[in-house]
């Protein structure tokens, strides 16, 4: 059981059972659809950029408990970011749910994100933590497709 | 009569760990373990029998030809066909639709035709049909689904309608376990002059299948599902009707006599199989069938119906779980969803302990929109579960609510 604690920890069950920022921005700039067709989450992402900062970013959806909770914690951690340093926020994540080794500087710099460490124990659910950070880069392109986990 | 701990002896997965916990395999709908006979007589036919079918006039072909042509009389004793010229070896229940989709179908489908399936079809009996009726400017319509899992029989009537020209329909249902009335429903549509294509995929390793009396015009089905290897499958066809379909795919073995002025097709079922076959899987097929055969298909059937009513009261005891499915005829197959805990975080937990089941849309995706839900927990059982078992499940969901509660 402990790798299964390990993954739901007290912060993420929180955050699944009250995701915030989970509201439709009517005023937004930016906004994207994302789609995990394995297990049926779907997420809207919606941004409202300001001189190239996220003034406001919230989503909708229906997912499990690791994409919930990582789309809630993302738009936590993101408010007040700006967006050129989103990408490099996107590869540590991605780095820290793949198991991939981070400095421990940009760990820290990943903040609460930290807790899907316990990711890199189940790979098919990689997909789930990283569903909202998809969805979030073709938001930021501005493309109108569905974001699709596929890595 | 069933003795399940020999039973569980011939499947030599059933025995490992996984996680550090003793595997409990309900994922059965999704595909099916394989008995120690299945994986011996593959291996025998490499080892001891195998060369290409059909072709030489060698000893080792004559008997690899012997063996597949057996196969094919096996599956033909099986579902009761008349000949073992209506058994068209496939990859499997997929392959089979498609084929009676350009086959059969393509070349009768007129503008404004409507081909009918249900509300409960896997993707497989759905999506060939809906590219056909793109293709040709036909429509598909839908017989809905009730509450319970079960199709909404009355509105049949109506339905089968002049322009249908194929009832296309599960006999159980992947998702719900929801045995159909496919007796009654073949009656309605032959009334009616429509032909019939059952998807056995399903209903194959549960309940005795008797295409004859059935009279459905196609019955299919895949091997994984009945305990046999992957990539064979079956495509039953009444003998008239088969030979009256255009070839499938051109290739040899399917031909005659060929030039390049003319092709003369081979006789059915050969016509519908272009290139060397999957030879080991219909060998292995035709021993898995030898094998449910041997325990009887009804014997399975009472085994699996005890199997499923217990843990159907295991499952309803658990406080906030609520069944997906719950029709009068039922296979052994419990869907269900847990308030407020997403199905793919119980997969998770339930594989830790060492619980295999399948969490998601189970590729009927129109069953989960009817039910408004994006996704279920299946738990699927078969003749070599036990109720040890399904304690065992019973209280992997209960760690689950401890854990995400």
């Amino acid at each position: 059981m402990s790798e299964l604690r390990e993954l739901y920890q007290e912060v993420i069950l929180d955050h699944n059972r009250n995701p915030r920022n989970f509201r439709k921005l009517e005023l937004h700039s930016h906004h994207a659809n994302g789609h995990n067709p394995l297990c049926g989450d779907k997420l809207e992402l919606f941004l409202e950029v300001k001189d190239g900062m996220i003034k406001d970013i919230a989503f909708i959806g229906s997912g499990c408990a690791i994409s919930t909770s990582s789309a809630s914690l993302m738009t936590q951690f993101l408010k007040g970011k700006s967006v050129a340093e989103t990408r490099r926020y996107f590869d540590h994540f991605h780095d820290l749910v793949t198991g991939q080794e981070l400095t421990a500087e940009d760990l820290e710099g990943l903040g609460k994100l930290a807790v899907f460490a316990g990711v890199q124990e189940f790979p098919v659910r990689v997909k789930c933590a990283s569903l909202a950070w998809h969805t979030l880069m073709n938001a930021l392109e501005s493309t109108a497709k569905t974001a699709q986990t596929e890595d | 009569m069933f003795d399940i701990q020999n039973i569980r002896k011939d499947f030599p997965i059933l025995g490992i760990e996984i996680h550090g916990k003793p595997l409990v395999y309900a994922d059965n709908a999704a595909s099916t373990q394989k008995p120690q006979q299945v994986i011996d007589v593959i291996s025998d036919l490499y080892t001891k029998n195998y060369a290409n079918i059909h072709r030489g006039v060698h000893q080792l072909s004559q008997r690899s030809t012997a063996l597949y042509e057996n196969a094919r009389e096996t599956v033909q004793k099986f579902i009761n066909a008349e000949s073992s010229q209506e058994i068209v070896f496939v990859r499997g229940a997929t392959e089979a639709i498609n084929l009676v989709a350009s086959s059969y179908l393509d070349p009768l489908l007129e503008q404004g035709d409507e081909i009918l399936i249900s509300e409960m079809e896997h993707h497989s009996n759905i999506i060939p049909w809906q590219m056909l009726a793109e293709r040709k400017r036909a429509s598909l319509k839908i017989i809905p689904l009730l509450e319970n899992g079960e199709l909404d029989l009355e509105t049949l009537p109506e339905l089968l309608g002049p322009k249908v020209k194929l009832l296309a329909v599960t006999q159980m249902s992947n998702s719900l376990g929801t045995i159909n009335d496919v007796s009654s429903m073949i009656r309605q549509a032959h009334a009616m002059n429509i032909p019939v294509l059952l998807d056995g995929a399903q209903s194959i390793a549960h309940i005795p299948i008797d295409v004859q009396a059935l009279a459905c015009e196609f019955f299919v089905f895949s091997g994984h599902k009945i305990y046999g290897p992957t990539g064979i499958g079956v495509l039953y066809a009444k003998k008239k009707v088969l030979e009256g379909m255009r070839p499938y795919q051109g290739g040899g073995d399917m031909i005659l006599d060929v030039s390049f002025e003319k092709t003369e097709f081979n006789e059915v079922p050969y016509k519908f199989e272009a290139g060397t076959p999957n030879i080991e899987g219909a060998i292995g097929l035709a021993t898995a069938l030898d094998y449910v055969s041997e325990l009887g298909v009804a014997n399975i059937d009472k085994y699996e119906q005890k199997l499923l009513k217990y843990a159907t009261v295991q499952f309803e005891a658990i406080q906030g779980l609520r069944i997906i499915g719950t029709a009068a005829c039922k296979g052994s197959v419990i869907s269900f969803v847990i308030e407020g805990i997403h199905p793919h975080d119980i997969g998770t937990i339930l594989d830790m302990e060492g619980v295999a089941v399948r969490t998601g849309h189970h590729c009927t995706q129109p069953v989960m929109d009817c039910y408004n839900i994006p996704a279920t927990t299946r738990v699927s059982l078969c003749f070599y579960n036990t109720k040890a078992e399904v304690d065992a499940i019973t209280g992997a969901i209960k760690k689950v609510k401890e854990l995400m509660g």
